[in-house]
């Protein structure tokens, strides 16, 4: 539980590093929320207020803008980000029925983006320009072309099966 | 490399080529985010690995010193060269041979027989979906043939990731003699005069707008280039900054001489992370060489670029909210006038262009207005990009002049309309979905009409950021009209009444006539919100998202009233209003459907043809599911 909340303090550290390497400034307040998000892969709520109390702004302005943006989450994501791009191109092509095929693999729906063991996230993102590809899925950074629901399928069981292994191991 | 202080291009450029002259064969592998996700990262390693292993020396980066004795190779990762669905590409010069879907296996026999000797691979160049038939490189492909390929030219072909082979192809220099030899006012005369619109969308003036920028007196004013490309469906944008960064940086130096800044943002979407990354380092090459920093060129001008990532908002691309969501706000637009050109990035006069519209800017700075004008019609002047995507053969990033018919686009360039499985079929050919959310749906009447603002405009569609969507008879056009109704009403910034309500309403009613519950009168008032969202909102977005709607309604009207009258949808896209039935050339009674059916719609004996009775049927699809045979018809 100490190294824990110690860590918890050296992440605060990295939160001011940053907010001081953008010079306090709040004109950067979207990119220090992106590389706040980065240490803390999302946005948790004390360090909004954190944010706020640095930057001298109100909490309710830093919380405006941590809203309006799409890459800002205010919830902790799974340890694997699956994001099934929605553009016109994956659209036509079908991407519904491999969010569809997802969902319910991972027994999630349009409300429950995160799996309760914390291991993936499910996204329906804009256009991720890859449409000559479509319909593509992106599992963290890799991207994936032409991906049918029984490939996502495949894709999924071998990250459960490398994350049993993995547990089971230790 | 060192630092060229004040950079002398041309010696770079001849030490270049010198070294170049030496080089016995150059492999270009296309590192695009399309190619990349095929695998083209493994493919470029694997031929590091093979041509060292065949003895041959390899240059990454072209050194000035080099082995007499030996065959020097030398080896380029590119930019997007648009054949996205063809990828991984690599390109072998100067024979420029093309081979498509290269896998890592192929690489060691590609090293052995096209890099040691001379021969051809015929089973990796492209194969015509047509006829079959094989084509050696960009010469003699379709797909590359009948392109003018001037914004996107060096885009596959230069290092994106070298300043010096930027400045080997004559880059900088048309910076260069825009800061040395031309005063502000001229630039801005020559843009106008070649006729190049904004590429965004809106197809405003260039030059125009550099001449309202240079006209008001400010100690400071700022240039943007707005890579915020959000429409769905469009990705020149990213293929520019991702494949040629320096060319998209050069137009911004322009412009910025153009209309005395000395400062410029880049605005790139954060999906877009290989082209962050390479616009990044693109300015820290061209600090270092001394093209970008204080007195430039020995002009007494400085200029500095730096980076804004975005952060996931489509409306951002309207450019008063993006200059909000620089300065670190909400990405919410403002009433015009004042324009950007009076009051805009920190309250300075701005100059706000398009990736594309910037990537052009050197080209006619170097060649000049009259080279660029040739191009087009009467008042759509030049090329512009298109992705071409959908049901169409050849997926990609494409570049023709303004004027080309969408039949030349989705026939010749683009090989044809597929069905689902992804074959080309002779008449599939339903509609085209040109300029995103923004855009409207054409049809078969309109493929002989020559692109350009203004013909679009006139077809209720517009060219928008220049998306090109494809659709097959299996489309349905309410469902497209639902797609774009969504995306626009989940990127509404809920600022104005008009588009906040208004695209939710329109939503609504697009739900109930899929699913059966709309009435004639839900489509008038459909029609009727959709005239009101489009007159009363506050910007671009908001004026333009019922465009999808109110223009498939005027080309579909029928395919409506069948939705909202007949309750049914021809291709049993609508759930709700699709007819199940069993194909009897499939079916085998294989009885699977009839016991898994939780309501006992389905009947037949074993090894007879099965039925489903359509009243006591509830759609659940898991019949569908259970199909070894796929004779469940109407899942789609």
């Amino acid at each position: 539980m100490k190294t824990e909340t110690n860590n918890k303090i050296r992440q605060f550290d990295q939160v001011l590093e940053i907010i001081q390497k953008h010079k306090y400034q709040k004109t950067r307040l979207i990119t220090i929320l992106q590389e706040v998000q980065e240490v803390y892969r999302f946005l948790p709520q004390e360090v909004l207020t954190y944010v706020a109390t640095a930057l001298d702004m109100p909490v309710a302005e830093v919380y405006g803008v941590a809203t309006f943006y799409a890459h800002f989450s205010l919830e902790a994501k799974g340890k694997y980000v699956i994001k099934v791009c929605n553009g016109t191109a994956c659209h036509v092509k079908g991407s519904s029925k491999l969010l569809d095929t997802l969902r319910s693999q991972l027994r999630l729906n349009a409300e429950k983006h995160t799996t309760d063991d914390m291991l993936f996230t499910i996204e329906a993102v804009s256009c991720l320009g890859a449409c000559g590809l479509a319909p593509v899925m992106v599992i963290n950074e890799q991207v994936y072309g032409e991906v049918s629901s029984a490939r996502s399928s495949e894709l999924l069981n071998k990250i459960i099966e490398k994350e049993t292994e993995t547990a089971s191991a230790s | 490399m060192e630092t060229l202080a004040k950079t002398d291009l041309r010696e770079v450029k001849q030490s270049y080529n010198h070294a170049a002259e030496r080089i016995h064969k150059r492999v270009v592998i296309c590192a695009g985010t399309g190619c990349i996700a095929n695998g083209a990262l493994k493919v470029y390693e694997a031929f590091e690995k093979a041509v060292q292993q065949a003895g041959m020396s390899l240059f990454v980066e072209l050194e000035l010193n080099y082995h007499e004795d030996h065959k020097t190779i030398q080896l380029t990762g590119s930019g997007c060269q648009g054949f996205c669905a063809q990828g991984p590409l690599v390109n072998i010069l100067p024979e420029e041979t093309m081979y498509t879907k290269v896998k890592v296996e192929d690489v060691p026999e590609i090293v052995e027989r096209s890099l040691v000797q001379d021969e051809v691979i015929e089973r990796l160049l492209y194969k015509n979906p047509v006829d079959g038939s094989r084509s050696k490189g960009q010469t003699e492909i379709p797909f590359y043939k009948r392109q003018n390929r001037l914004v996107l030219g060096e885009c596959g072909h230069v290092d994106p990731q070298s300043i010096r082979e930027y400045i080997a192809h004559d880059g900088y220099l048309a910076a260069e003699k825009a800061f040395t030899e031309m005063k502000p006012e001229e630039v801005c005369h020559t843009i106008l005069e070649s006729g190049l619109r904004g590429r965004g969308g809106g197809g405003f003036a260039t030059g125009k707008k550099w001449q309202l920028t240079l006209q008001e007196q400010s100690e400071k004013k700022y240039v943007i280039c707005n890579g915020d490309e959000g429409d769905p469906g469009a990705f020149m944008d990213r293929s520019l900054m991702e494949g040629n960064p320096h060319r998209v940086l050069e137009g911004m130096m322009i412009a910025a001489h153009a209309v005395g800044a000395d400062e410029a943002y880049v605005y790139v979407r954060l999906e877009y992370p290989l082209a962050v990354s390479r616009m990044r380092k693109a300015i820290d090459d061209a600090m270092d060489a001394g093209v970008l920093g204080e007195n430039i060129f020995d002009s007494g001008h400085s200029m500095f670029i730096h980076i804004m990532e975005g952060a996931g908002a489509f409306v951002c691309g309207e450019e008063t909210a993006l200059m909000a969501s620089i300065e670190g706000k909400r990405g919410m637009p403002m009433p015009k006038p004042p324009f950007p050109a009076q009051k805009g990035l920190f309250g300075k006069p701005t100059v706000i262009n398009n990736v594309e519209t910037l990537a052009a800017v050197p080209l006619i700075i170097r060649n000049g207005a009259t080279w660029f004008n040739a191009y087009g019609t009467a008042n759509s002047k030049g090329t512009k990009t298109f992705a071409l995507t959908g049901h169409v053969a050849n997926t990609g990033l494409i570049e023709v002049p303004f004027g080309t018919t969408l039949r030349e686009i989705v026939y010749n360039i683009g090989g044809g309309v597929t069905d689902d499985d992804g074959k080309v079929t002779g008449e599939g050919f339903k509609a085209i979905q040109i300029g995103g959310p923004s855009g409207g749906c054409l049809t078969e009447e309109d493929l002989d009409l020559p692109i350009d603002y203004d013909n679009l405009i006139a077809k209720g569609a517009m060219v928008g950021s220049g998306g090109l969507v494809v659709m097959n008879k299996q489309s349905c056009m309410v469902q497209i009209a639902r797609f774009f109704m969504n995306f626009t009403q989940s990127e509404s910034c809920g600022k104005c009444v008009p588009c906040r309500e208004g695209t939710k309403q329109m939503l609504s009613m697009l739900d109930e006539i899929i699913d059966g519950t709309a009435t004639q009168e839900t489509f008038e008032l459909l029609e009727e919100v959709g005239q009101v969202v489009k007159k009363a909102s506050l910007c671009g977005l908001g004026k333009t998202a019922p465009s999808p709607v109110l223009s498939t309604i005027v080309k579909f009207r029928e395919e409506y009233m069948q939705h909202i009258h007949d309750k049914r949808c021809a291709t049993n896209n609508c759930k709700a209003l699709a007819t199940i039935s069993i194909d009897p050339e499939k079916c085998i009674g294989c009885t699977a459907c009839a016991r898994k059916c939780p309501v006992n719609a389905i009947s037949g004996e074993k090894k007879q043809l099965h039925f489903i009775d359509a009243e006591l049927c509830t759609k659940c699809g898991v019949c569908h599911q259970v199909c070894k045979f796929d004779a469940i018809i109407g899942f789609n």
